[in-house]
């Protein structure tokens, strides 16, 4: 873009000069096992152009300010690839705008006036560490047990050594698209995390650097999952929370795979 | 933050792993092996409804072809193989599905409501203190603990309404299934039952049909938006047929009115045995 122009049309996009006058309704908890509570803020004079984690940085701010502990919540890049953010807003993960991450939902989104309620993402394996923050280690447990391939780093390859089918590579980088947020598991109504390993698993299991530990790699992260994760019953309440929009077809070929795997497995230990 | 103690409480398994049995019990040992195991014994279950429906439509023919069709079903096999064995191999095998399926759906449930500890577990799904706003998740999908235990009694109910004859007592004929049916679906509150339990089950079969692809992995996702036409066809047919009975029954326009054998379990069944066979 050139010129003037160019950079008022920017700055109009940038800025609405709008502002909202909210009241929020925070989950505040001590500790792991401390009883959590709602804590109600007023958050008058917001503007539309922030993000909801602004929102809640203007009220750390001012608590701050007061002389009290401010709201403990997780964030990192905050701009919708890293995963760390996370919240139930209005009882929807990362709040009711699909394929967003709570750090890119803004404002503007919301009307002057509402009443919003923000709660920690929950299941049992994501206890609350303090006020909004969640363990989701967890989800590092299932990673470990197979999310990785196995290559001999001696003399650099030949590039393209590998061919990987168009689609495959494709849907392998839909897959791939998964932050490990967690958003599925706390939306689905059975602590279920299937559209997590499953998008953890297609990522690897579709091209050919996955295959030779396909079927260890797919026994492995189901069952470290089992150890953890509630049982599915295809809601499909994780994609439509999900930030970015993981496709519950990756649930349906992990089934397949996971049963194929408990055969296979055994007939490559020589049990025919 | 502290930490230490928290990652430590983050990263402790929530289930533990049991010893593995053998091949291929190992399958059920797993909570996605499990909903292999019930989307089959689904599918098993869904048959024996659809051809348990279209069979009692043999109704609308009148009592002489419903005995028929009763002692059809006793005579599976022929000449080949003794009378009823065929009929109780079936009748075996479908209640171990419904054990089976039964089995995998309550201890599936119990392991979504242990992940969901703290969370609170009501009704069978996670509850946050706000009010969840579903977007997928639909009618059907979040009742079927519920549509399937209603669907579970009342099976028993009506084992032992038309197939053991507990109430209708001396009004039951045991081989004449044309005049139980009409006798028992004549009563109002029976009407309501198996309209209830009807509509239950149709609702169940309605997220049934659509999971079970899901739980097997066979899908395609070209065919995604025909799985849920077949689930709607499925739901659908089930529900008209099986509620066609109590309430063309309770309409009058299934009777005993113009029949021609007499109602008991001597002359009367005599009587059907040769207006069968004279078909
Ligand atoms: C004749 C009767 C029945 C039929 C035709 C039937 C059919 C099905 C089918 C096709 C599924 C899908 C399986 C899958 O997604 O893997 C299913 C799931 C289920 N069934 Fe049944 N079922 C019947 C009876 C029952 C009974 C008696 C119960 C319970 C006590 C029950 C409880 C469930 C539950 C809890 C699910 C899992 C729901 C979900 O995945 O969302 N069903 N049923
Ligand atoms: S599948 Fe989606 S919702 Fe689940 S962890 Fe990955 S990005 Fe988050
Ligand atoms: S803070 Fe990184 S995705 Fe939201």
């Amino acid at each position: 873009m050139s010129g003037a122009n160019g950079v008022t049309s920017q700055a109009s996009q940038q800025s609405h000069g709008g502002t909202l006058s909210l009241t929020l309704r925070i989950w505040r908890q001590d500790g792991p096992d401390a009883p959590g509570r709602f804590h109600t803020f007023d958050a008058p004079n917001i503007s539309e152009d922030m993000s909801f984690l602004e929102l809640l940085d203007i009220i750390n701010e001012r608590l701050i300010e007061g002389g009290d502990v401010p709201i403990e919540f997780d964030h990192d890049c905050r701009e919708g690839i890293c995963g760390m953010c996370s919240l139930m807003i209005n009882g929807r993960a990362h709040g009711h705008e699909l394929a967003t991450t709570t750090c890119q939902l803004h404002m503007r989104k919301f009307t002057d006036g509402d009443v919003i309620t923000v709660e920690p993402f929950r299941a049992k394996a994501f206890p609350v560490v303090r006020d909004l923050v969640v363990d989701r280690s967890s989800f590092d447990r299932i990673i470990e047990a197979g999310g990785y391939i196995s290559v001999n780093t001696g003399a650099v390859g030949d590039a393209n050594q590998t061919p990987v089918p168009k689609q495959a590579a494709d849907t392998s980088m839909d897959a791939a698209a998964c932050i490990g947020c967690g958003a599925c598991v706390a939306a689905c109504p059975n602590s279920a995390a299937q559209l997590f390993t499953s998008a953890k698993l297609a990522h690897l299991n579709l091209i050919p650097q996955g295959q030779p530990q396909r079927w260890e790699r797919t026994e492995a992260m189901v069952e470290t999952m089992e150890q953890f994760f509630g049982s599915c019953t295809n809601h499909g309440e994780c994609t439509e929370a999900c930030p970015k929009e993981i496709s519950l077809d990756f649930i349906a070929f992990m089934n397949r795979d996971y049963v194929k795997a408990k055969i296979k497995n055994r007939k490559l230990t020589g049990q025919s | 933050m502290a930490p230490t103690a928290t990652q430590a409480a983050g990263s402790a398994p929530v289930f533990k792993t049991k010893r593995p049995l053998p091949f291929p019990l190992n399958i059920y040992q797993s909570a996605i092996g499990r909903k292999w195991v019930m989307a089959w014994t689904g599918i098993g279950l869904l048959g024996f409804v659809i051809v348990h429906m279209i069979g009692n439509l043999h109704l609308y023919e009148g009592p002489s072809r419903m005995y028929e069709y009763a002692e059809t079903l006793r005579d599976l096999g022929g000449g080949l193989l003794p009378r009823t064995l065929l009929l109780w191999i079936m009748r075996v095998g479908l209640l171990a599905m419904f054990v089976v399926h039964l089995h995998s759906a309550y201890t599936l449930k119990e392991r979504s409501r242990l992940a969901s500890e703290r969370a609170g577990f009501v009704g069978g799904a996670k509850k946050y203190a706000s009010k969840r706003d579903y977007i997928a998740a639909n009618y059907a999908s979040r009742t079927m603990r519920w549509t399937g235990p209603i669907v579970g009694l009342y099976v028993l109910f009506h084992l032992a309404d038309l197939t053991w004859g507990w109430w209708l007592g001396d009004a039951y004929v045991r081989g004449d299934p044309y005049h139980n049916v009409v006798e028992s679906l004549s009563s109002i509150p029976v009407a309501i039952i198996y309209v209830v339990a009807n509509v239950a089950l149709a609702v169940h079969i309605f997220h049934g049909t659509w999971s079970m692809f899901q739980s097997l992995g066979v899908n395609n996702p070209r065919y995604n938006g025909l799985r849920r036409n077949l689930a709607t066809a499925l739901a659908g047919v089930v529900l008209v047929g099986n509620l066609s009975f109590p309430v063309l029954v309770q309409a009058g326009l299934v009777d005993e009115d113009n029949r021609d054998c007499p109602v008991n379990d001597t002359t009367g069944l005599e009587c059907l045995g040769k207006a069968a066979e004279a078909h």
